[in-house]
């Protein structure tokens, strides 16, 4: 298979493009996305394609209301707290009016927002709040880490009949990364295995898979084999990747950015416990942000994010 | 320490001054960022007369609510150009500790309280401050700057219909620089002025030459008596245009040459400095010193923020709960 060289930023737009062409019902509209990209637009058209005014609450609306009734749209609500703005929207309408119209209704959409530490700007551009969509029923949530990811999973997000949120983590967007040629859909709701192990599972998402690679290759040093599970989709959650690797390891250790409280760790932690309770050899260990707003200044933006080293320990504590 | 008292009622080459600080000291942002020194920021070049005019005419018990675009707002309220270019660069020197960076710098010592980087943020916080005004007799007036793009969020509409059943003291300052980051202002609405949407919920609006110092400060002054005698909202909307790009560093691809051009011309600075000193107001030998007055403040600024300590990780879960 072909692959080239391509930022996690490209994928998404490579992704939705080759939806853009496969179907004429998938548009695209946000704060400057005709700007931004304007390739699109020579290609699709300003029907398409389309600025909106500086309004989340009007683009998920109307994304959510267009959904019902025959289109596709993507938006992009830029950085995931102006999501707020859009709460109403995408929490009360398309994430519960399918069922409460008994199924009348369907919301096939795609809501992007970008998060997390890298830029420096503070906690009003910078939360992960990933975990208040897996918390609300009838949307599904996924976070990638890897440009091939990203493009897959936003072209199964757009095909799926479900609002699909899709957090970018700001600081994977610029690096570029591997991805195949071609139709190429990671499906919503399996997890990757980035590294097999034997000793412990280190289970995690967005730009802390990366800082778990990391630790996987200090704990290899000392001799602890740590595997690496990539979520990438947060709801629904692939249990049974989670168990199968913590049934053979033993142990685990999840790993995100958002804060630890409530957040897509506890849920994890908790299904390893009712379900693998008796393999276990260690308590689960959650090693997450602060329950603080991440601050701009940088070396407390980085200090937020579990690092290579704070994972290791955590698992060499529990391997000990 | 500068005091907000002598601030008000500035002359006009204090104005002059003020607006030289502000675009020195965001064009040297911009530089410092570029070099990699900071993070990235918004720049209010070209815009600096709507900071200095309205903000010459509020007085100390007066209160400022701004956005992502504040540096103008806050050295014209006289804040510490150390300080704020300390915050910029997220050390623990600046204004927030280090905490807000450029996006959302508060200055509670001289009335620049609860600054959002949320489009719109500032816009829904208003009218409590003006309750507040209100309510406790504090006689002073809340005053929220925000752009022509935050009119487009909902928010905008709620805030001024609620201030204006409520009767409640708050000038609103629309800073319609005809941009909403890379989506030209003409691109999301049908109307030229924010004020005919202020009007349209009873209050009392203006529109103002954004980019001439001495009629932004009569409207303001205008604005403000009328909003001390009524207890009564009023809109006034600086007509004027952002002359660099969204957030540093912007090649502008976008923009429009030609209009791009034809504000430039409209430089408030250089429009103002030729008027002083063909009025003979300043010879050009004070406006030299004025300018070197000014770079030297700048750079110190600039020094400080780079020599400053970045805040220690304890900070990293400190003061999030009271
Ligand atoms: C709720 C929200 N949406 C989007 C943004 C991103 N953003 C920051 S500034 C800006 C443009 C704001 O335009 P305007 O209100 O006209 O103010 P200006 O920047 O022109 O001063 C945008 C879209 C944001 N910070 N908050
Ligand atoms: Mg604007």
């Amino acid at each position: 298979m072909t692959t080239n060289m391509i930022t996690p930023d490209q994928a998404m737009v490579d992704g939705l493009a080759e939806e853009m062409r496969r179907d004429p019902r998938v548009i695209t509209f946000g704060e400057g996305t005709a700007t931004k990209h304007y390739e699109l637009v020579e290609e699709f058209g300003r029907k398409r394609v389309r600025n909106t005014p500086l309004a989340e609450g009007i683009i998920a609306g109307t994304a959510a209301g267009a959904a019902a009734t025959g289109l596709r749209p993507v938006v992009d609500l830029l950085f995931a707290p102006f999501l707020t703005f859009a709460m109403e929207e995408l929490v009360n309408s398309a994430g519960k009016l399918r069922f409460i119209s008994g199924g009348q209704f369907s919301f096939p959409m795609v809501a992007i927002a970008r998060t997390g530490a890298g830029w420096a700007v503070g906690g009003q551009h910078n939360h992960n709040i990933e975990s208040w969509f897996v918390h609300s029923p009838g949307i599904k949530v996924v976070m990638p880490s890897t440009a091939a990811d990203f493009k897959g999973l936003m072209k199964s997000a757009i095909r799926d009949e479900n609002p699909v949120m899709f957090f970018a983590d700001i600081g994977l967007l610029h690096t570029p990364g591997e991805v195949p040629e071609g139709d190429n859909v990671v499906p919503i709701g399996k997890a990757a295995l980035r590294r097999e192990g034997s000793d412990v599972s280190l289970i995690s998402y967005g730009k802390t898979v990366g800082k778990c690679l990391e630790a996987a290759n200090l704990l290899l040093a000392e001799g602890i084999s740590a595997e690496v599970i990539d979520l990438r989709s947060l709801k629904p959650l692939d249990e049974a990747g989670v168990l199968s690797s913590v049934l053979k390891t033993g142990r685990a250790v999840v790993v995100h950015e958002a804060s630890g409280i409530c957040g897509v760790g506890a849920e994890v932690a908790a299904i390893i416990a009712e379900k693998a309770f008796s393999q276990l050899k260690a308590p689960v260990v959650r090693i997450t942000g602060p329950d603080a707003p991440p601050a701009a200044s940088y070396p407390l933006e980085q200090a937020f994010v579990p690092q290579p080293d704070r994972i290791a320990a955590a698992a060499r504590r529990i391997c000990a | 320490m500068t005091t907000v008292e002598s601030i008000v009622d500035r002359s006009v080459t204090q104005k002059l001054e003020t607006m030289l600080l502000i675009r020195t000291f965001e064009e040297k942002s911009a530089e410092l960022k570029a070099a990699g020194h900071s993070p990235s920021m918004c720049t209010s070049v070209g815009q600096e007369a709507s900071a200095v005019g309205v903000i010459s005419a509020l007085d100390e018990r007066d209160l400022i609510l701004t956005n992502h675009r504040s540096a103008g707002h806050l050295l014209a309220r006289g804040a510490d150009p150390n300080r704020v270019m300390a915050e910029i660069h997220g050390k623990a020197t600046g204004y927030c500790g280090g905490k807000s960076g450029s996006l959302h710098i508060s200055v509670k010592e001289i009335g620049v309280i609860l600054t959002s980087t949320i489009v719109g943020g500032e816009l829904s916080l208003a009218t409590g401050v003006g309750l507040s005004l209100q309510m406790l007799e504090m006689q002073g007036i809340a005053t929220v700057f925000f752009g022509d793009g935050a009119a487009t969020e909902g928010i905008f509409h709620e805030s001024v219909n609620l201030a204006a059943v409520w009767d409640l003291p708050v000038l609103y300052v629309c800073e319609n620089n005809q941009w909403q980051a890379y989506v030209h202002r003409k691109e999301t609405m049908r109307i030229d002025h924010i004020s005919e949407w202020g009007a349209r919920y009873g209050i009392r609006t203006a529109t103002v030459d954004g980019n001439d110092v001495e009629a932004v400060a009569a409207a303001a002054r205008d604005a403000v008596a009328y909003i001390r005698e009524t207890g009564k909202p009023f809109l006034l909307e600086t007509y004027t245009y952002r002359l660099r790009g969204h957030m540093e560093p912007d090649d502008q691809a976008y923009v429009d040459k030609e209009e791009l051009s034809r504000w430039r011309s409209k430089d408030p600075i250089t429009a103002l400095e030729r008027k002083l000193v063909t009025d003979g107001v300043l010879t050009a030998t004070e406006l030299a010193a004025m300018k070197e007055t000014v770079r030297k403040k700048v750079e110190a600024a600039a020094q400080f923020a780079i020599t400053s300590p970045y805040p220690t990780l304890d900070q990293l879960t400190a003061g999030v709960y009271a």
